[in-house]
């Protein structure tokens, strides 16, 4: 039965020109016709490799120029407490670098990793078709907002009401930082999250329900858990992202290389560090060098975070079968 | 956990499931607000600045007095040059990701490379074209070094979108096709390309907009605090849009006298990447909602 459907549905090729038959099947076409028609895998199999070339330019250029500060700065120094690159003698201390991005960062996670999570749920679990269709849009546009614009909103609106509001010598401190970090992180993290909460079978959700628990019930106790390394995957990439930001945390920071404790005090952060003495920075000095240390820095934080977040997420796709 | 179900009090559950609705709600309700607030700030004190003039003109006496033209016309070459740069590389990327591989090791190598450049700082983007753009390659500090290094940065996002795009047209409009006979490159070329269209293009003008709105990666590269005349060669410096704020609110001397002026200029940035991400979102929804196949 099968073998005569095909032999019909192939049949009207039977006695038709040649040039009218399928040219790879019947391979009657010469050699160079072949090559002109078959450039095109090696090509686009070459081109492929474009964004491996780029990720290689980077991690070879950046390391090299970082390269003295294991020689002529030394890591003694690079590690030391003190940032002072003009003075005398020199010191290329990162660690207040160190101390400011990691302090910023983690308070900004404080502010959107449960804001983030409880859009995540609220688009994914709670809200009508239409409302998920609008929140989603804020999110992506909130998450288009350029990072100057963020700096500057920081800089104009947030940092004067803090230094009114809390009685401070400047509002440009750590927690200003952190604020609109927050902001800019929540987007990365809402909607990543939201993935891994659509994720769950909905199996899960009808099982919990039909046990009698309520709906909150069910998101608390079954689908949070079940899609919990996605959410740690989403935190991890928006952590990443927000110890690279650049210049809202260089608007609102403060930029003091200071290691303090407070969120009330000026930092300085390892991206705004650059972003600040590069372009004063003479070409090859040990402050150039140095502040290619930093970058390296930030670019073993961002593959590594990266690098975790796609294999927390990777978890989640693959424990529920996708 | 089912014993935790039953023992609880109804009405207990009930306002538990009312109140974490509510918190849940505020949660996304905050996102909103702030796109709300950023958006309102910047009209309520910017729109007073914004004129033909503004647009149209060279700043004046130290940056304190006239427009912005010459920063919008940098922040286009940037942003012209990265798309022209990058789009071509991405788009055959994309082809061969969604078109040609046949999964295995490469595939899985090239999307880790794609995943870990989207993840790299933007500041990182600019050391690199310091480092290699501006001084090993000799380009200077100059609008090609700058589009160079910004065409790198978009990179990851235009391949993403440009396999979403392909991957969506149907596995049976290429069968059509190879089963007219139709070369594999024939059939991308003239069936699948063309239903991809709009996809890549939503995908493009995301690309553009993050082009556009960033500063970091230009600032060592190409960008210029102040500028009397438009760039004439890809080998000169440029004014752009966001290190035109940047500059304005921080570092040039005056920054209290023209306050005005930087509301403007960031509602005007802010406003052009809105609209093209708006833009690209809804017509997003809209071919997906049409083009069922």
């Amino acid at each position: 039965m099968r073998r005569r459907q095909q032999e019909a549905r192939l049949g009207f090729l039977e006695g038709a020109p040649l040039d009218l038959r399928p040219t790879r099947a019947t391979g009657v076409r010469g050699v160079a016709t072949r090559i002109k028609e078959r450039w095109d895998r090696p090509v686009f199999f070459g081109v492929s490799s474009i964004s491996l070339v780029a990720l290689g330019l980077i991690l070879f250029f950046i390391f090299r120029e970082a390269a003295p500060v294991l020689g002529e700065i030394g890591l003694a120094n690079f590690f030391s407490a003190r940032w002072s690159p003009t003075g005398s003698p020199p010191s290329y201390g990162a660690l207040p670098m160190l101390t400011g991005s990691a302090m910023v960062t983690l308070a900004a996670l404080l502010v959107s990793i449960p804001l983030g999570f409880g859009a995540a749920a609220f688009i994914a679990e709670v809200a009508p078709r239409w409302m998920k269709d609008v929140a989603k849009s804020v999110l992506e546009l909130l998450a288009g907002v350029p990072s100057v614009v963020y700096g500057f909103f920081g800089l104009m609106i947030v940092a004067p009401a803090l230094q009114a509001g809390l009685g401070l010598a400047t509002g440009r401190t750590a927690l200003t930082a952190a604020v609109i970090l927050g902001i800019m992180a929540l987007p990365t993290i809402a909607s990543l999250a939201e993935d891994a909460l659509t994720a769950v079978p909905d199996s899960y959700r009808e099982a919990s329900m039909a046990l009698g628990a309520t709906r909150w019930q069910t998101i608390r106790d079954v689908t949070f858990p079940a899609a919990f390394s996605g959410l740690i995957g989403a935190s991890i990439l928006g952590m990443g992202r927000a110890v690279g930001e650049t210049m809202a945390v260089l608007m609102v920071a403060g930029n003091a290389p200071q290691i303090t404790a407070s969120l009330l005090k000026p930092v300085r952060t390892l991206t705004g560090t650059i972003a600040l003495e590069m372009a004063e920075t003479p070409f090859g000095s040990s402050h150039y060098h140095a502040l290619f240390g930093l970058g390296v820095i930030l670019l073993v934080i961002a593959l590594i975070t990266n690098g975790l977040a796609e294999w927390f997420r990777g978890r989640l796709a693959r424990k529920h079968g996708r | 956990m089912i014993a935790q179900v039953i023992a609880a009090n109804p009405r207990r559950r009930r306002l538990a499931q009312r109140i974490a609705f509510t918190l849940l709600t505020i949660s996304t309700l905050s996102a909103f607000l702030a796109l709300g607030a950023i958006l309102y700030t910047m009209l309520a004190n910017g729109a007073s600045a914004l004129s033909w003039e503004f647009l149209s003109q060279f700043p004046r006496k130290m940056m304190t007095e006239g427009g912005i033209y010459p920063a919008l016309v940098g922040s286009f070459y940037l942003t012209a040059g990265a798309v022209i740069v990058a789009l071509p590389f991405a788009m055959a990327s994309a082809i061969w990701l969604s078109e040609y591989s046949r999964g295995g090791l490469w595939v899985r190598v090239i999307r880790v490379g794609v995943n870990s450049l989207a993840g790299v700082p933007s500041i990182v983007f600019g050391l690199l074209g310091l480092a290699f753009f501006v001084k090993v390659l000799g380009f200077g500090v100059s609008v090609l070094s700058g589009a160079l290094t910004l065409a790198l940065l978009i990179l990851p996002i235009l391949i993403r979108a440009s396999e979403e795009a392909l991957q969506a047209v149907p596995m049976n409009f290429r069968e059509g096709a190879l089963a007219l006979g139709a070369s594999k490159w024939h059939a991308v070329r003239t069936v699948v390309l063309p239903s991809a269209i709009p996809g890549i293009l939503t995908g493009l003008v995301l690309g553009v907009s993050r082009a556009i709105g960033e500063t970091a990666p230009i600032m060592f590269t190409a960008a210029a605090f102040y500028m009397t005349r438009l760039p004439e060669a890809l080998s000169d410096k440029v004014m752009a849009l966001p290190y035109h704020i940047f500059v304005m609110a921080t570092e040039s001397p005056n920054y209290w006298r023209t306050r005005d002026l930087q509301f403007g200029a960031a509602l005007v940035l802010l406003g052009m990447v809105l609209v093209m991400n708006l833009g690209a979102v809804t017509w997003r929804a809209r071919v997906r909602r049409r083009k069922q196949w």
